[in-house]
């Protein structure tokens, strides 16, 4: 064969027991622990579209773990995460994070991750200082920093460098393959219902990927720039979640039939205007309020509004939706803009500190952006914002799909086997596994869970990876085969490659062509969709049933469009693939919208047609499936069972 | 809010096999400009997609001659202000300059370890029972109280 290149690439077949697609916090969670079961008997091999150093939403580093049970029960966690996402929320898996999670971070400070400690004496010292000081670590009794009741702080900036390091090692760079794009997973020839593979290509060298696997670990992290963003021009890569998850794992696992849940719920979290900074450390550390235009606090003066959405209203921390939906109240009866009164925080702060712990804590407020989000760092520079003096102002995001931070999308998984009195709706086999025989997820991936973040994501990778384990112990015969030729797969992953050389030379302009779109404008048109049709910033977040219906038909020519993406190089090879899982991200999402008659979420998104919560009716999930065979979409309700007792995570009402 | 490359400090990597800020990006961005057919710059990097930068500095801050650097967006940030990262293995130095001037200094510690000391699985217990649902660090699990359930 001649020389590999663009146009004509090599096609490489791997065989391996287990795959993990991804290398962000949960796929090194599985690497570690499905590692230490298999032994060398088991073939473990990582696939990253990135580099495992900094790659997924933990690249540019944290500045707080925010699941770290310690002194807390595990089932008041249960609790505030039903709560916060208003009531509709898998106990057994969240649980099951729960008992499970404070293990991955101890590792993580055994590993070096500094964690900032309170010493004996009372001082609050970073996470390098309190060695020195012979300060005891978190597994030996060591007091972390809590900024709330669930998180801890952190000197994070090489958070997931060195989570990677420790994974890298575990499975050895041999069974790494970084760089390569994941686009399907491929269903067995002989068995129903069964994972046998994925299929993918290098955007550094010109070579496609065929795996045969056994088992799949499905976890590339939440969907982001579905919506079109708030940021404009040069800046619309600066938006809140990670720009390169591209819904990945929702797509890819729809695709082959799996079951998702709660593909209605999304996130849009309410930052620090343009440069969408964290404000989670402002609200818990440093105790400071926001308010309107006018000075007012909008949460205490639209309590009365909060009480239709009861009883989450009551919840001990006011759920994530109603605080943005007082706020959106304020911006729409023109009382913007919303500020963050740092001044007063700090100044409060600060009186009853000495000047050198006034220093300290002007790092500490600056670290917050430093650590995890810097571009806000850099446009406080730019706007002159000094935040003992200034005040700065906050806005809510565009809406984002994702399964482990504040949100609940993503697909419907088994659950543990060992939780006293969970329905047989919850388990029906390995723990982790979706609805797709060997197809396991975690993170982002899991949905009707949330709140688990980085930590939580590294744990329930770890859940998984053993899982697999046992899986692949069981299955040990399977032979995975495709239905699909080599050609065929060859000719599928290289579409966007072939339209463009076959068609480029057609026009003058290699980006104005009747025969392909560009990734780029294939995304544009998404985003306008998504924004105008499915309750983006556009409207307000506001949608309805004809909105919607209409939404799904542009969604839908769009989606045939897709096989007219064109890729000019290998870059935007990466992004049209990653183009065609926003459109089914996106696709699933409305649909799910579609299906829940109320508005669940609101400050995330309204039905204006049924504007109020329908405990009633809807107090179930929503789960869907794409049927792989028929190509139709199956929407239906599932039942919702608590294992915890949730009325005490509730106020008395009065 | 893209980042750009310093001219006259990026050196290409010297030609190795592995260009720093090409492997790091999370998001594909930097790309070598090897003939200098897209810059006029032979052997230097550039953001190939500008407004798709996340501005998480993962480029900056491994770039082996601190050859890249920050300009907030352009659409909307006023011109002046930069946050500039030193990294070393154990911290990170940050040099944040505002529009009018006035700079600010920032350290923080970023690893407690050395670099590639992780020893994944030493002084760990061995893996115990495959089909539990202990993790194999794990020597006892808690589960829900039955009696709280509702
Ligand atoms: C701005 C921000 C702030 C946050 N703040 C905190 C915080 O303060 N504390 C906290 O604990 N948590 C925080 N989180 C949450 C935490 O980062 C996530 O919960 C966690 O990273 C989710 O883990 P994951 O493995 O599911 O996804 P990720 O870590 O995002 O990993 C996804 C992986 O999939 C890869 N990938 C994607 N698509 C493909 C494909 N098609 N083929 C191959 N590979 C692919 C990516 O390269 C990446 O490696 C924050 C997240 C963000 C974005
Ligand atoms: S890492 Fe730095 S020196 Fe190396 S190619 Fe990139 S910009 Fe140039
Ligand atoms: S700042 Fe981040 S996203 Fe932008 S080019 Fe550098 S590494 Fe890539």
């Amino acid at each position: 064969m001649s020389e590999p290149s663009f146009g004509n690439p090599e096609i490489v077949e791997i065989e391996t027991d287990i795959l993990i697609v991804g290398g962000g916090m949960a796929a090194c969670g599985a690497a570690y622990e499905a590692k230490r079961w298999a032994g060398d008997d088991v073939k473990i091999t990582l696939v990253d579209k990135a580099a495992m150093d900094r790659s997924g939403a933990v690249a540019q580093g944290l500045s707080a773990i925010n699941t770290y049970i310690g002194e807390n029960d595990i089932e008041d966690y249960v609790r505030m995460v039903h709560a916060d996402l208003m009531g509709i929320t898998r106990d057994d898996l969240v649980y099951d994070v729960g008992r499970h999670v404070d293990d991955s971070v101890h590792l993580f400070e055994e590993w070096g991750l500094p964690i900032w400690k309170t010493l004996d004496d009372g001082t609050r010292v970073d996470g390098a200082t309190w060695q020195k000081k012979g300060g005891k670590m978190l597994k030996d009794g060591g007091k972390p920093v809590r900024s709330g009741r669930w998180q801890i702080m952190i000197n994070g900036e090489s958070y997931k460098v060195i989570v990677a390091e420790a994974a890298k090692k575990a499975l050895g760079m041999e069974n790494i393959y970084e760089r390569v794009f994941i686009i399907k997973y491929l269903l067995d020839a002989n068995e129903p219902n069964r994972i046998a593979g994925a299929i993918g290509f290098s955007n550094r060298e010109h070579k496609l990927y065929i795996f045969k696997a056994n088992a799949i670990l499905n976890v590339c992290g939440g969907a982001v720039n579905i919506f079109r963003p708030r940021t404009t021009g040069e800046g619309m890569g600066r938006v809140w979640y990670p720009v390169w998850n591209a819904g990945s794992t929702y797509a890819m696992a729809a695709e082959v039939g799996a079951e998702l849940t709660m593909m209605e719920n999304r996130f849009v979290p309410t930052r620090f205007k343009d440069g969408y900074g964290p404000v989670g450390a402002w609200f818990l550390l440093f105790k400071s309020k926001a308010q309107n235009g006018f000075g007012e606090d909008y949460i205490v003066k639209n309590a009365e509004m909060l009480k239709d959405f009861s009883p989450y209203d009551e919840a001990a921390v006011v759920p994530t939706c109603l605080r943005n939906h007082a706020m959106l109240k304020e911006m729409k009866d023109g009382r913007g803009p919303i500020y963050m009164d740092t001044p007063t925080a700090l100044k409060e702060l600060s009186e009853t500190l000495t000047p050198k712990e006034v220093a300290h804590l002007e790092a500490e407020a600056w670290e917050d952006f430093l650590d995890m989000c810097i571009g806000q760092a850099s446009l406080w520079a730019c706007l002159n914002i000094r935040p003992e003096k200034d005040k700065s102002e906050l806005m809510p995001t565009e809406p984002y799909l994702l399964g482990s931070h504040s949100g609940c999308s993503g697909i419907w998984a088994s659950g543990p086997s060992d939780l006293n009195g969970q329905p047989d709706h919850y388990h029906w086999g390995y723990n982790r596994m979706t609805t797709v025989k060997g197809l396991f997820t975690a993170g982002d991936g899991v949905g009707a869970s949330g709140h688990k973040f980085s930590s939580g994501s590294h744990a329930e990778g770890r859940i998984a990876g053993k899982s697999m384990v046992r899986f692949v112990r069981d299955h040990k015969d399977f032979k995975p085969s495709f239905k699909e030729s080599t050609d065929e797969l060859v000719e599928l992953i290289y579409r966007p490659v072939r339209n463009f050389l076959e068609h480029k030379d057609k026009t003058t302009a290699i980006d104005i062509n009747p025969n392909y779109i560009t990734p780029r404008m294939f995304q544009m048109r998404l985003q306008k969709i998504m924004d105008e049709y499915v309750a983006g910033v556009a409207t307000y977040y506001q949608t309805n049933k004809t909105l919607l219906e209409e939404g799904l038909k542009y969604l839908t020519m769009l989606k045939e469009d897709a096989v007219k993406m064109r890729a000019k190089d290998l870059h935007e090879l990466l992004r049209a693939w990653e183009n065609y899982h926003r459109v089914w991200a996106a696709e699933a999402h409305l649909r799910h919208i579609l299906f829940r008659e109320e508005t669940r979420y609101p400050g995330f998104y309204y039905r204006a047609d049924y504007p109020g919560l329908d405990e009633e009716n809807w107090h179930c999930f929503v789960n869907s499936r794409y049927n792989p065979e028929t190509g139709e979409w199956e929407l239906k309700k599932v039942e919702w069972v608590p294992l915890v007792e949730h009325s005490t995570g509730f106020k008395p009402s009065a | 809010m893209p980042t750009f490359v310093h001219t006259e400090k990026c050196d290409g990597c010297k030609g190795g096999e592995v260009t720093v800020c090409m492997y790091i990006c999370p998001n594909d961005l930097m790309k070598l400009d090897v003939e200098g057919e897209f810059t006029g710059h032979a052997m230097k990097a550039f953001n190939q997609e500008p407004d798709q930068c996340w501005e998480c500095l993962c480029c900056a801050k491994h770039c082996p001659q601190q050859a890249i650097e920050l300009r907030p967006f352009a659409d909307w940030a006023p011109m002046g202000g930069t946050a500039i990262p030193l990294r070393t293995d154990q911290a990170i130095m940050w040099t944040i300059k505002f529009r009018d001037g006035e700079l600010k200094r920032f350290k923080f510690p970023a690893r407690t370890t050395p670099v590639g000391s992780i020893d994944p699985y030493g002084n760990k217990p061995e893996p115990g029972d495959l089909d539990s649902e202990l993790l194999f660090t794990e020597s006892e699990l808690p589960n829900v109280n039955p009696a709280l359930k509702g």
